[in-house]
């Protein structure tokens, strides 16, 4: 639908890939792991875990800066929306006013005719489905005959500016067919015949998972206590302060390039080719700074191919910036999720079984909803050991936007509820509930029930540190009407054992490059979202070769420059792109190492590049030298010096269909403390303070661990009592599925203000197989902030907080609809009797 | 980014000149001052205005003057101006009070007295951008002929948000009025109408120049509570400001008014029955909560459980009534 008078680059219309196996990238069929060759890393003299320099580390552990800090601060740093190419034009999307309708037709004439408009695109443009999971592709870049939410996106505008583009899209006329909408778990499972999105096995069934490890019903039989109960986990949106942007070039040689804010630039890489129809070696992606994304950058979105395909049509670059309101409509935020647990006790505290039953909010489309399904109940099963387990959970399809992945990704809903179950046994059985989290710990180097490996755990480090921290013992059922303090743990992933889609080749790499300027430059496809994973890079680098960290630069996730890295997802960058830099920087060391060692006569073990300068340790002051003398020394050996690195980890989890899904080369581990202020006349409660102990294996750089574990926690705490992604009721006058407030005002994020103080407590548990021993510390610790929170409330008022969010309405009609104070006396009194007990 | 739409922008350097400017294209214009509410409002095409007139060069407009008839402040003096004006604080208390708690700190340093007094009433059907109030359907405050709160309602009860409002109002405040044929004077009470599409008595080519806080009313007790989700950014659920002549042993009078329920601020009924003579305790608070929240009735206009903040406003009402009596409070 372009005009006519918009310049094409000649050979602009490829015809659209027909299917996965005009996918740009060549996938080996058949076995779906390396050879085992590829799956051992690279032994090294020093080990992965110590110091490469002597006997202390010079950079790893210390609080150095981030390296793209300052730029942030500063305003300097370029974020996509930051990028302005020359003739470029600016693109819209048309999104529907419907729930759930079918597209009849679309008159986009009156638009095209607007001057300023150069080109209109639809779903008949890009047919071809995609999605991250690649059993599940089950979205188009715009709706081709069905728009399935309020927001879901039909077409795209390219204009001289966003106000022409705006302004046209109202002049774009879609004809809708309304149809029944689906906005709840219930509706979804009661109406198959309403389908929401027709790539669904049957009804609008996403996902069924049903694993079971162990007796269940046996062992719950024989417990002495049995708790059941349902829990309610509200949604939530990541809001990352950047919106979704993107720009795109189409050359006149047939050459794509797409700067986008995302965190998975390979997979944006493949899709591109699937939509488009373009080889992937056609392609090119880069990712700017981005201003945050928290899981809701994770996967292609609408307008990566409408600003590439609007391009391709005008032969002119496109941006396209989403406003607030569009990327609460983008969403893959957190499922809502209904929870049903059962779970029993022996009085000793031991846990015996556990039943789960789980519904699950998927929204319109599968997005990583497959995984979500798993993770729901498969990520459960540490730090405390599951005799027996089993979880049914399913997933449906709804007329809202879809739901994805957020900051701890499937396993934070579960997490609440089997917390919070934990809390209510203690109770009953009268014992402390950190007690009774110490007597179940799962222990180091193990197997869970689900057949996880478990190798570092540093879990009963962190529960000791913050009972201490928060003077537990003595406040804890101690503290007056309306105050209280709540406990609860969790684990997590450091990154996912297995790519989204099957294939032999590496997770993370690194290729690194060293000469004589006295300059490293890493380059890796690794995607820092804030975090800090380039920083991460940079500091292994001047860790191995004792370089400075303004002499390392870090060239990261562009497609052209960089080899792939899977993304910042599920917790995976340090642990695995760190280990390939590791790698690489090691090869380079021990290049220099080898050198001075023969040209000065001592043995390499002796050599120590530290501080900018390369020593033998044994007489320092007579062999010495700078680093940048020694890379030149070097360079002069052994030619031209450059490394490459690269991770794949081990073969991991439970030998059964979904036993991968969960499976991961560490886990992280944490314990919450959080103490509440109540006001049992209003139901507002006040978060006073949360301590955070969590097990990172090695903090590389502790301020950016804990800036991490602040983070989370304050992420966890909003969840708790304030964000809710929310919709309108039908009501006679307007239809169903209406956002209740798409914007930062009536979503409302915790402000400074309200924000708890946060103590943040490392455990370093040094794992093995990370890189000088690290794990994850990005995700983890927001779990435990929840259900701590819920505890605490209880500890303060003696109502049990089961569904999300704790807002003073909810407060206040739980403490009016019990014997709250009846329930507060109880507890205490139970504590003090189990005080006797020891 | 959400546009702005196309308007004509004049930046008059008198208060004459901008009478002018409105006198010139009469409903067409909109006027700005710090531009914290209006700027939004246009992105989501609430106003539509020709023109927009920035009060920015109009110095008359920021002046600060005590005299014998009381406090004079400028329409345009900022909010954060407002939270540190000696004779507020001591005189007027309440005021300050109210003020200090718009919004943030950065929209306080943009948001001038005037704007928040004029501040558009706000709704959840109608706080939206226009793509958000076409898959609504449109409401009629804007584009539509509807109200999504009150189905049958042929009024728009989108709420009063303003939280200087109803402390000038217990305070017995007077704001002044520039049109065409001169100024006037009107109580900040009789300032507001109970009509949500437009809540005040401003003709289209008038705007407000100054209020004034009367020397009659200094040497009182007041407060102002404000509930809210969050500790910044939100606008009020439910707002309370009180002030009070007389001591703890004895109560002369009391004027409390309660705001972000309807168009216009309520200001209590039948409290001299409850307080006059009485001392200043729990018994008396008890009484005027009750009395409160009897003649209070939130509505679903604000984006907050209404029961709820139903129930709040005899707690909001105790709690300003002890802010009051508070050692330290005037």
């Amino acid at each position: 639908m372009s005009k006519p008078r918009a310049p094409r680059a000649a050979g602009a219309r490829p015809k659209p890939a027909t299917g996965p196996a005009r996918a740009g990238m060549t996938i080996p069929e058949g076995r779906q792991m390396p050879d085992a060759s590829r799956l051992t890393p690279p032994a090294h003299e020093a080990g992965r875990t110590g110091p490469p320099n002597g006997d202390a580390f010079h950079t790893i552990g210390k609080r150095n800066r981030k390296v793209e800090g300052l730029a942030k601060v500063t305003g300097r740093a370029v974020f996509a929306d930051d990028l302005t190419l020359p003739r470029m034009l600016h693109a819209k999307l048309l999104r529907s006013i419907h729930a759930h309708a079918r597209i009849l037709a679309i008159d986009a004439s009156q638009a095209l005719a607007m001057p300023g408009v150069h080109a209109v695109v639809t779903g008949r443009d890009l047919p071809e489905y995609f999605g991250i999971i690649p059993w599940t592709q089950d979205e188009q870049a715009l709706c081709e005959s069905k728009a399935r939410y309020v927001g879901d996106a039909i077409a795209a505008v390219a204009a001289d500016s966003e106000l022409i583009a705006e302004e046209a899209l109202r002049l774009i006329k879609v004809s809708y067919e309304v149809l029944p909408a689906i906005t709840s778990i219930e509706e979804a499972l009661a109406h198959p015949e309403n389908q929401v999105n027709e790539k669904a096995s049957e009804g609008n069934l996403s996902k069924h998972v049903h694993l079971e490890f162990g007796p269940v019903d046996e062992l719950l039989e024989a417990s002495d206590e049995v708790v059941e109960a349902e829990y309610w986990y509200e949604g939530s949106t990541h809001a990352p302060i950047e919106p979704h942007c993107c720009v795109a070039e189409y050359d006149a040689t047939g050459f794509l390039t797409v700067w986008s804010s995302t965190q998975v630039v390979h997979y944006l890489h493949r899709d591109l080719a699937k939509v488009l129809g373009l080889p992937t070696q056609r392609i090119r992606v880069i990712q700017p700074v981005v201003g945050g994304a928290f899981g809701g950058k994770s996967e292609p979105f609408s307008l990566e191919f409408c600003a590439a395909k609007l391009s391709m049509l005008t032969g002119r670059p496109v941006k396209i910036l989403y406003t607030r309101e569009e990327v609460f409509y983008a969403h893959r935020g957190r499922h809502p999720m209904l929870l049903h647990y059962r779970t029993g006790i022996r009085r000793d505290g031991s846990l015996t079984g556990t039943d789960a039953r789980i519904a699950i909010d998927g929204g319109a489309y599968s997005s990583f909803g497959l995984v979500t399904t798993y993770y729901s109940g498969q990520l459960l099963t540490a730090p405390y050991a599951m005799p027996a387990y089993r979880f049914d959970s399913t997933r449906v399809f709804t007329n809202k936007p879809c739901c994805g992945p957020k900051r701890g990704h499937g396993s934070v809903q579960p997490r609440f509820a089997f917390e919070c179950q934990l809390d209510k046994l203690a109770e009953r059985i009268g014992m402390d509930p950190i007690a009774v989290r110490r007597k179940n710990f799962i222990g180091e180097n193990t197997r869970t029930v689900n057949g996880l490996r478990v190798t570092s755990n540093g879990f009963l480090e962190c529960l000791d540190a913050v009972e201490r921290a928060s003077d537990w013992k003595r406040r804890w059922r101690n503290l007056p009407y309306g105050r209280g303090l709540g406990v609860a743990g969790s684990m997590y992933i450091s990154g996912t054992n297995y790519c989204i889609y099957p294939n032999e080749m590496p997770q993370s790499a690194v290729q690194l490059k060293l000469d004589r300027s006295g300059r490293a430059t890493v380059f890796c496809g690794i995607s820092d979202i804030g975090q800090g994973a380039d920083s991460v890079l940079a500091y292994i680098v001047c860790e191995e070769l004792g370089l400075d960290l303004r002499d390392v630069r870090v060239v990261a996730a562009d497609t052209d420059l960089t080899p792939v890295d899977l993304g910042s997802y599920s917790s995976r960058e340090t642990f695995m792109c760190g280990n390939a830099c590791l790698d690489a920087a090691r090869q380079l060391r021990e290049q220099i190492a080898s050198t001075l060692a023969e040209r000065w006569g001592v043995p390499k073990g002796e050599l120590v590049l530290a501080n900018g300068m390369a020593v033998a340790a044994s007489d320092p002051h007579k062999y010495a030298m700078t680093v940048k003398d020694a890379i030149q020394a070097a360079e002069a050996a052994h030619g031209t010096l450059g490394s490459v690195g690269w991770y794949q980890s081990p073969k991991l989890g439970g030998d059964y269909r979904g036993g991968t899904i969960g499976a991961s080369p560490a886990y992280s581990f944490t314990a919450h403390v959080a103490e509440v202020d109540c006001d049992p006349e209003t139901g507002e409660v006040t978060v006073k303070k949360i301590w955070v102990a969590h097990d990172c294996g090695r903090a590389l750089s502790p301020v950016a661990v804990e800036g991490q574990m602040e983070g989370s926690a304050y992420m966890g705490f909003g969840e708790a009592l304030f964000e809710t992604h929310t919709f309108k009721p039908a009501t006679a006058a307007h239809g169903p599925g209406i956002h209740h407030g798409p914007s930062l005002l009536d979503y409302r994020m915790p402000t400074s203000l309200d924000t708890p103080e946060l103590e943040s407590i490392i455990i370093e548990s040094v794992d093995p197989e990370g890189p000088y021993g690290a794990k994850e510390a990005g995700e983890g610790p927001l779990h435990p902030s929840v259900p701590a929170i819920a505890n605490a409330i209880h500890d303060a008022l003696g109502v049990r907080c089961d569904r999300l969010p704790f807002s003073p309405p909810a407060v206040l009609a739980l403490l009016q609809g019990s014997d709250a104070r009846g329930a507060w006396e109880r507890a205490r009194l139970g504590h003090a009797g189990a005080g006797a007990r020891g | 980014m959400l546009t702005l739409p196309v308007f004509e922008w004049v930046r008059p350097e008198s208060l004459d000149a901008v009478l002018r400017e409105l006198a010139e294209r009469p409903g067409e214009c909109l006027l700005v001052a710090g531009g914290t509410d209006a700027v939004p409002n246009l992105k989501h095409r609430l106003h539509e205005p020709k023109r927009v007139v920035s009060l920015e060069g109009v110095a008359e407009l920021r002046e600060v003057r005590e005299d014998d008839a009381g406090l004079h402040l400028g329409a345009r003096v900022t909010l954060t101006e407002l939270t540190r004006l000696p004779a507020l604080q001591r005189d007027f208390a309440a005021v300050a009070r109210a003020a200090s708690m718009v919004a943030s700190p950065q929209i306080r340093n943009m948001g001038t007295l005037g704007g928040n007094l004029c501040l558009d009433t706000r709704c959840t059907y109608y706080n939206q951008t226009y793509f958000w109030r076409e898959a609504l359907g449109f409401c009629l405050k804007k584009d539509g002929v509807i109200c999504h709160v009150v189905p049958q309602g042929r009024r728009c009860v989108a709420a009063h948000s303003s939280d200087v409002a109803p402390a000038l109002i217990a305070y017995g405040a007077q704001v002044e009025i520039a049109g065409p044929d001169g100024r006037r004077w009107v109580a900040c009470d009789q300032f507001f109408v109970g009509d949500g599409i437009h809540n005040n008595i401003l003709k289209a080519d008038e705007l407000v120049t100054q209020v004034l806080l009367p020397a009659a009313a200094r040497g009182q007790r007041g407060a102002y509570r404000k509930l809210r989700p969050r500790n910044a950014i939100d606008f009020p659920m439910l707002s309370i400001a009180v002030v009070v002549r007389g001591d703890a042993a004895r109560i002369d009078t009391a004027r409390l008014v309660v705001s972000a329920l309807g168009a216009k601020p309520r200001v209590l009924g039948g409290l001299d029955a409850l307080v006059a003579g009485r001392q200043a305790d729990e018994t008396t608070f008890a009484a005027v909560a009750a009395s409160a929240h009897k003649q209070c009735r939130p509505l679903t206009n604000v984006p907050y459980d209404d029961d709820w903040r139903h129930a709040m406003v005899p707690v909001l009402v105790t709690r300003a009534l002890r802010d009051a009596f508070a050692d330290g409070a005037a």
